[in-house]
């Protein structure tokens, strides 16, 4: 079977026999396989309008336009029943979107805690790393939000007999987590946005200022510790100019229910919490094998140079252990992203329960798979773009 | 300046002492030696270091105490109905396990089958375990049994219905006998396909290595839930008009096309780590493709790859969980299914039996992985400088 391994010869004393030249074998084969795949291809797409003609079923997008008749436990904008189904759809995507970045934000922290803690000199701190990444990693992601939903939170108090871990505030029953909401006068929530975008444009110019001056002079500027005392100061400063606007509205306890305030529904704590157990545990790896990657003597150079263990941390060991991190770590993420479907075993109303009550209930069973699978292929293919070109960004640049 | 005292120097005669033995070694200081001097290093090197013993230490004992007081201490051991299980206090219900354990094995198979399963099981076990020994014999002639005997011998004896066997629908199969058929299944039936994805990714053909890229991209872009539900409703829509497949084999031909694209993936990583040497070795001894293939690269990239496959076969097996969502109840689904069974409802049903899913799980895929270091390391040598 010639696949082009070897290179077409031309001008050979003997003539090939047109049947072994690896060239036409190679066209014969790409073309045959061409015309069975598009036949295949015609099959279904044949079959398909068959069985549909015959269950009487339409295809096209209209339905997204009709109003849902359910209700969601949960949504970031408005909704209610006579809302149309391309809106519940986009709810669903929008929390399966706030569910991945505060998983990721989540399990990135612990992640990188359980992974520095493995490489600590304490025997004590590493066994317990260790064991923590053995024992959740091989345990069923979906077993551990059914734990976390059905026998941690499901087995909570009623609202009534609350456990109140700041009492009058903050309370933690059957129907979720309630505590206080803010409200923010208007004018001040305009300052604190803008103080937010001036304190970031800020740390990013003290950054490339701090940059060129230690290019100039060497001196080190602590660019991180200022910067964030900018992007917390700032809109802090902003807030209490404006005569600390604020006013927290805190849940009632009636007898039998808790009202007002703010509500973190049970499905996502039970998400957030088994998206982010797992995933940092998977994190954790990443970055403990990141890190040993470097090698001992960059450490021991660092030593010999006089720095400090923090320094070496951040301006030796952790830049060059980021390029290995990286990529893997994309993929965790990636990984979060898609595991968070799972949120339909759990009722938690993201991008795939949304669906799977639409075409229940409603039908449209292959438009909504379609749609699924178009935003899931749409998310992964832009993520990875972004990181070809990081990685191809912080690749070290070899002479 | 001291002067070397010697016995025949007169101003030192009769007052010098020389030792005329070795004296005996001191100990060595308490805390570099010794339990102590290892607590010292490891565990209280420096006050930081020593909080954050304290501090482990107390999530080791409020851990280790939660789920042993849940699971011996306060546990129900022995009862016929739910109701010790739901005085208040009551720990672990492990009545509750022993009367459903035959529906967390086998599912609603009839129990006058069960040794159906059993033999299958067995089956298993006898293949896989010489297959695991490296120095277990006959590696070919086991491997083919176990990939090719064993699924056949298992599809008639569990759906039965030839040999006098009664036919046994697959939406009575379910518990863990369900979650070893999807895993094993999975793995065996993506490997070929995988196979031929990564040899199409790495091919020279471009209109190939296109359809291979981006079968590969597909299938990985995309949850294993969606596909699950894409297999469970559409497939029968994909088929001519009239045939019906079964509800186990949706699932199956969902979990092996989602497999076979990682498998395609883990198997280019082998075939890339190859030199090229090897391959123009190959060529130059004048084989062909797939001799070349067949006999010189693959036997090398598969070896490099165990590992992996092992790893891609963990998170299968875990995955297998997930076909409860297209109503196919594996060992988590059985459970799912029975924790709130009447009889049995209490507080601690439901942390009873994920106790018990989440050990087996456990133990499975820690195996797996301790299994695949070992390999790992077996494979190492010759390599190691």
């Amino acid at each position: 079977m010639g696949n082009g391994q070897a290179p077409r010869q031309t001008g050979a004393t003997e003539k090939r026999h047109w049947s072994t030249d690896p060239f036409i074998r190679s066209m014969a084969f790409q073309i045959l396989t061409i015309v069975v795949m598009l036949a295949l291809a015609w099959t279904i797409v044949v079959d398909t309008a068959a069985n549909m003609a015959r269950q009487h079923v339409a295809v096209g997008i209209s339905f997204l336009w009709e109003s849902t008749g359910f209700d969601l436990a949960q949504s970031l904008i408005d909704y209610s029943s006579a809302s149309s189904i391309g809106r519940a759809l986009f709810i669903g995507f929008l929390n399966t979107v706030l569910v991945a970045v505060l998983g990721i934000i989540f399990a990135t922290l612990i992640g990188l805690t359980v992974g520095v803690a493995r490489l600590s000199s304490n025997w004590l701190i590493s066994r317990l790393a260790t064991a923590y990444v053995e024992i959740i990693r091989n345990i069923p992601l979906l077993l551990q939000l059914f734990l976390w939903y059905f026998a941690v939170l499901g087995v909570l108090p009623d609202p009534k007999n609350s456990i109140q871990p700041i009492p009058g505030w903050v309370f933690l029953n059957r129907r979720g987590l309630v505590f206080p909401e803010v409200l923010v006068g208007s004018p001040t929530k305009t300052a604190l946005y803008i103080a937010f975008a001036v304190a970031i444009a800020a740390a990013f110019i003290i950054r490339s200022w701090a940059r060129r001056r230690q290019a100039a002079t060497g001196k080190l500027f602590p660019t991180v510790k200022i910067g964030f005392l900018l992007i917390v100061g700032l809109p802090l400063l902003a807030f209490l100019g404006l005569g600390a606007d604020l006013t927290l509205n805190a849940p009632r306890h009636s007898t039998f229910n808790i009202s007002g305030g703010t509500t973190v529904n049970p499905e996502l704590m039970a998400m957030l919490a088994g998206l982010t157990f797992y995933t940092a545990s998977f994190i954790a790896e990443t970055v403990r094998g990141g890190i040993l990657a470097v090698s001992h003597g960059q450490v021991e150079a660092a030593k010999a140079l006089g720095l400090s263990g923090g320094q070496t941390l951040n301006l030796v060991v952790l830049p060059q252990a980021l390029r290995v991190i990286i990529p893997p770590l994309t993929n965790q993420y990636l990984n979060l992203t898609k595991n968070s479907s799972l949120a339909v075993a759990i009722g938690y109303p993201d991008l795939v329960y949304v669906g799977e009550v639409v075409f229940s209930k409603l039908g449209h069973t292959m438009e909504v798979i379609a749609l699924w699978m178009v935003i899931y292929l749409g998310t992964s293919l832009i993520t990875s773009v972004f990181m070809n070109w990081y990685n191809r960004r912080v690749a070290i640049v070899e002479r | 300046m001291v002067q070397t005292p010697t016995l025949a120097s007169p101003t030192v005669a009769g007052k010098a002492f020389v030792r005329r033995q070795l004296a005996a070694s001191l100990p060595p200081p308490l805390a570099t030696a010794g339990i102590l001097g290892w607590l010292r290093k490891n565990l209280f090197g420096s006050l930081s270091d020593a909080i954050l013993t304290v501090v482990g230490l107390a999530i080791i004992v409020y851990v280790v105490w939660t789920v042993a007081d849940f699971a011996i201490v306060r546990a129900v051991t022995t009862a016929t109905t739910g109701e010790a299980c739901r005085k208040p206090g009551a720990g672990a219900c492990w009545p509750y396990v022993t009367s459903f354990w035959r529906l967390f094995a086998y599912g609603y198979y009839p129990p006058a089958e069960q040794w159906r399963p059993n033999v299958v099981f067995a089956l298993f076990a006898l293949l896989l375990i010489p297959l695991a020994i490296p120095a277990a014999p006959l590696k070919r002639t086991n491997a083919v049994l176990f990939l090719i005997g064993l699924p056949i011998v298992a599809a008639i004896l569990l759906s039965g219905g030839v040999f006098g066997l009664a036919s046994v629908e697959t939406r009575l199969w379910g518990g863990f006998l369900v979650t070893l058929i999807i895993a094993v299944t999975g793995i065996v039936a993506s490997f070929p396909l995988g196979l031929l994805l990564a040899l199409g990714r790495r091919s020279n053909m471009p209109a190939i290595r296109f359809l291979s890229v981006m079968y590969i991209e597909f299938w990985r872009g995309v949850p294993l839930i969606t596909v699950l539900f894409l297999a469970s409703n559409m497939l029968p829509l994909f088929l001519p008009v009239g045939w019906n497949v079964d509800q186990l084999v949706r699932a199956l031909v969902g979990v092996t096309l989602f497999t076979a694209a990682y498998i395609a993936e883990i198997i280019r990583g082998g075939l890339q780590a190859i030199p090229r040497g090897q391959y123009e070795g190959a060529m130059a001894l004048g084989l062909g493709y797939w001799q070349m293939m067949v006999l010189i690269v693959l036997p090398q990239a598969i070896k490099i790859v165990i590992p992996n496959l092992v790893s891609s076969f963990i998170s299968l097996f875990k995955d297998t969980t997930l076909v409860q969502i297209v109503s196919i109840y594996d060992l988590l689904g059985t459970i799912q299914q029975s924790r709130n069974d009447p009889a049995w409802t209490a507080p601690t049903t439901s942390s009873t039996g994920y106790l018990v899913a989440a050990l087996i799980f456990w133990t499975c895929c820690f195996g797996m992985s301790r299994y695949s270091q070992f390999i790992e390391r077996r494979l190492h040598t010759g390599h190691r400088r």
